[in-house]
């Protein structure tokens, strides 16, 4: 592949536009219709059961509505397996939900209960936060020690621009967050930020060309020059992901969908938003080269 | 090949042996998580009282209590350890039914012997509509049912009112619904010497107990003071049962008759072999996986980096052609290493970290695309191959130690925080990007010198 001449800083306000505005209707979207949080943070009782015959939800809550259950969450993941979610904290209402499924389908069998209680579930909440934190501030520092303070401020915007619209699809598809959430937004964290620095690190490297061809064609040359391998880098990264989304099974599927999500997000900001944040604050308020 | 260049193949040959050696055979080497070979895992809060506060000596004897009732009950390497001031974590590998493990373990397992002072009738089941031919017959039912509960609810109350100014008279009640008023505790768990599971005359299954001399001496007492009358065994403040006492009972023997099955009774006596937790407990976390889920997770995971790992193979080949074909060769590497390094940290495999391994597979293919793309550019730039090929890892070293450091800035937060399943993707993750870094900077450029000295040569 030749080097491209596309001029991404010709069109930077328009990317940086668009970004707001999918992030204000994520923030918005955030507000309104929230996230749906697992048990892992609201506490409650999760049952994974699998019947020997296809069976439909709404077979499964006939069922439960005779033990008066039938309020509970169910998600079918196959024809077979539906993971029930009650609220109840008594053990008592999980054994019943067994004996009625069992009593109601011959051969099904629960492969997997969780209870978790309130106070695991606020605790977790609190630690995702400040896991978060920490880990925006570590690659603050180590972005300001390797490059400098500009870079990291506009590596971790795009960063924290990643995660917000990543909360926004979760929002939108009303997938659930478990703990394994956390693991996929800061792995999204960390790894989106590698385009970021593949393109930075250009900017640092054509920086000495910038009293004879300008700040917006340095950064407008090192986007380019980077633009294949900042797709590539993310296309290698997507494809297992897929297969991952596709065949991985339930436990992991939200997590492959927050990666498949935050991948493309990745991508998309370190090649329209990074050098488009560093524009707009060199031209505001130039800094001594 | 330039002869100062050799050490590098060396060092890639050298690893790759070890590698090989410590991987193969693969299986019972890695360490699986509870969620991929099955169990529970339970996080127990202790609960003080003023009395009875949870400190460093009652959380310490906890621990010993539940280690062994957990190894009476006979499972296979379980994890019982503290967490923080007042909590247990408790991971029990291939239970089979995680509801009875729990049953033993979440029970505090106080056993009394008390005298009865008085006691009410037991409740009356409850009428069930088929007994009855109509609506209104049931209905009537019904209400003189209610009643009769009423006024045993009543009688229990008014007995709570009669214990309330004593020191150590309860009131409990039984499964039938019986109030018992109680006096105080004659002889208690922590004079057992032992106790096990018999059955009865008539076939039911019980528990036995033999006394220490101090408790023999008490029961004896105690039985020859009550000759006639009855004496209630209250477990964990619920009568058991009541028996008469037929005469006095001196050889230290007792046996507790309730409506056990025979699982039950196993358990109550492992209960009280163990003794009383000297804290009461809650489960606030719990989390079962059967067999059978854990065998399915590790089959999609696998099936999922199987095909994740041919498009990445694929893209590389066709893409960069020969250059991919280096890098295929040193993502194969990689994926080696990361067992390797799995089985070296003893690191547990969760599906998380299933999902970790699989990520890896795609990104440790970014530094040999950073690494080629640079030697495209020299290329470009006029270079010889040779001269490319070194200034390409030369150059892209910096980025890819870059990029591929922040990433493990997540790794090690998560790490610190998660736990479990999370923290196993951590692990793999942490593991993934040390080993494709060493593949990208140290196994392709081998790769690379052999082929292009191959070439060479041809020519």
């Amino acid at each position: 592949m030749k080097t491209t001449k596309i001029d991404f800083m010709g069109k930077r306000r328009f990317a940086l536009l668009f970004s707001a505005i999918v992030i204000l209707a994520s923030l918005l979207l955030l507000m309104v219709r929230g996230l749906n949080l697992g048990i892992d943070f609201t506490g409650g009782n999760l049952v994974q059961v699998e019947f020997e015959k296809d069976v439909s939800v709404a077979e499964v809550r006939e069922t439960l509505a005779k033990s008066n259950q039938g309020n509970a969450v169910i998600q079918a993941y196959n024809t077979k397996g539906v993971i029930i979610r009650i609220a109840a904290d008594k053990e008592e209402d999980r054994k019943v939900l067994g004996e009625t499924l069992k009593a109601s389908f011959p051969g099904a069998k629960i492969v997997r209960f969780e209870k978790v209680g309130p106070v695991v579930g606020s605790e977790l909440r609190r630690e995702a936060v400040i896991a978060l934190c920490i880990a925006l501030v570590g690659i603050l520092l180590y972005i300001t020690v390797r490059f400098q303070f500009r870079f990291a401020v506009v590596s971790v915007l795009a960063l924290l621009h990643d995660a917000i619209i990543t909360l926004g699809a979760f929002s939108i598809s009303g997938m659930e967050v478990s703990s394994t959430f956390i693991a996929a937004i800061l792995t999204i964290v960390g790894y989106s930020l590698n385009d970021t620095i593949v393109v930075l690190d250009r900017v640092r490297e054509n920086w000495k060309n910038i009293r004879s061809r300008g700040l917006l064609e340095v950064l407008n040359e090192s986007v380019n020059e980077t633009l294949s391998r900042t797709i590539n880098t993310s296309l290698t990264t997507l494809l297992p992901v897929f297969a991952l989304f596709f065949m991985g099974g339930p436990v992991v599927r939200p997590f492959s969908f927050a990666m498949l999500v935050g991948i493309v997000v990745g991508t998309y900001s370190s090649i329209f938003i990074a050098a488009a944040l560093l524009a707009e604050w060199s031209i505001r308020s130039p800094q001594k080269v | 090949m330039l002869r100062k260049d050799r050490w590098r193949l060396g060092i890639v040959f050298l690893v790759v042996v070890v590698a090989l050696v410590a991987v193969f055979p693969v299986n019972g080497r890695i360490k699986l998580g509870l969620d991929l070979k099955g169990g529970a895992h339970i996080v127990l809060q202790a609960k003080g009282t003023p009395d009875n506060p949870v400190n460093e000596d009652s959380l310490a004897r906890l621990l010993a209590v539940l280690r062994n009732r957990i190894d009476q009950y006979g499972v296979a390497e379980p994890v019982i350890q503290r967490q923080g001031k007042d909590r247990v974590i408790i991971d029990l590998p291939g239970v089979q039914d995680p509801e009875a493990a729990l049953e033993l373990i979440g029970k505090t397992a106080l056993l009394e012997f008390r005298k009865v002072l008085e006691a009410t009738q037991p409740v009356p089941p409850g009428p069930q509509r088929k007994n009855y031919g109509s609506d209104d017959e049931f209905n009537q039912a019904q209400k003189r049912w209610d009643a009769a509960k009423a006024d045993i609810d009543a009688q229990r109350d008014s007995l709570k009112t009669k214990a309330n100014p004593f020191e150590g008279i309860i009131v409990a009640t039984d499964a039938e619904g019986r109030a018992f008023l109680l006096g105080k505790a004659l002889v208690s768990g922590k004079h057992l010497k032992d106790a096990k599971t018999s059955y009865d005359n008539i076939g039911r299954p019980v528990v036995t107990l033999s006394f220490n001399s101090e408790g023999a001496n008490l029961f004896d007492k105690a039985t020859a003071d009550n000759v006639g009358k009855q004496i209630a065994i209250v477990l964990d403040g619920l009568v058991v049962s009541a028996p008469v006492v037929q005469e006095r009972i001196s050889g230290g023997n007792a046996q507790i008759s309730g409506r056990f099955s025979v699982p039950e009774a196993q358990r109550l006596a492992i209960m009280l072999r163990a003794g009383a937790l000297p804290v009461a407990v809650d489960v606030i976390e719990n989390r079962s996986v059967g067999p059978s889920l854990g065998a399915d997770s590790i089959r999609s995971g696998l099936q999922a980096g199987l095909v994740g790992a041919v498009l990445v193979f694929l893209f590389m080949l066709l893409y960069y052609r020969f250059l991919g074909l280096a890098a295929d060769c040193a993502l194969a590497v990689a994926v080696l290493l990361l067992f390797a390094g799995m089985i070296a940290v003893k690191g547990t495999l969760t599906m998380p970290g299933i999902a970790g391994i699989v990520l890896t597979i795609g990104m440790a293919v970014d530094g040999n695309v950073l690494i080629y793309e640079r030697m495209k550019e020299e290329l470009r730039a006029g270079k010889t191959r040779l001269a490319a090929i070194d200034a390409g890892f030369r150059k892209a070293l910096t980025t890819i130690l870059d990029s591929n450091i922040t990433t493990l800035i997540a790794a090690a937060v998560l790490y610190y925080f998660g736990s479990g399943p999370v923290r196993g993707f951590a692990v793999t993750l942490s593991i993934g990007i040390v080993a494709s870094v060493f593949c990208n900077v140290v196994v392709t450029r081998a790769l690379l010198q052999v082929f292009s000295g191959v070439r060479t040569q041809r020519s």
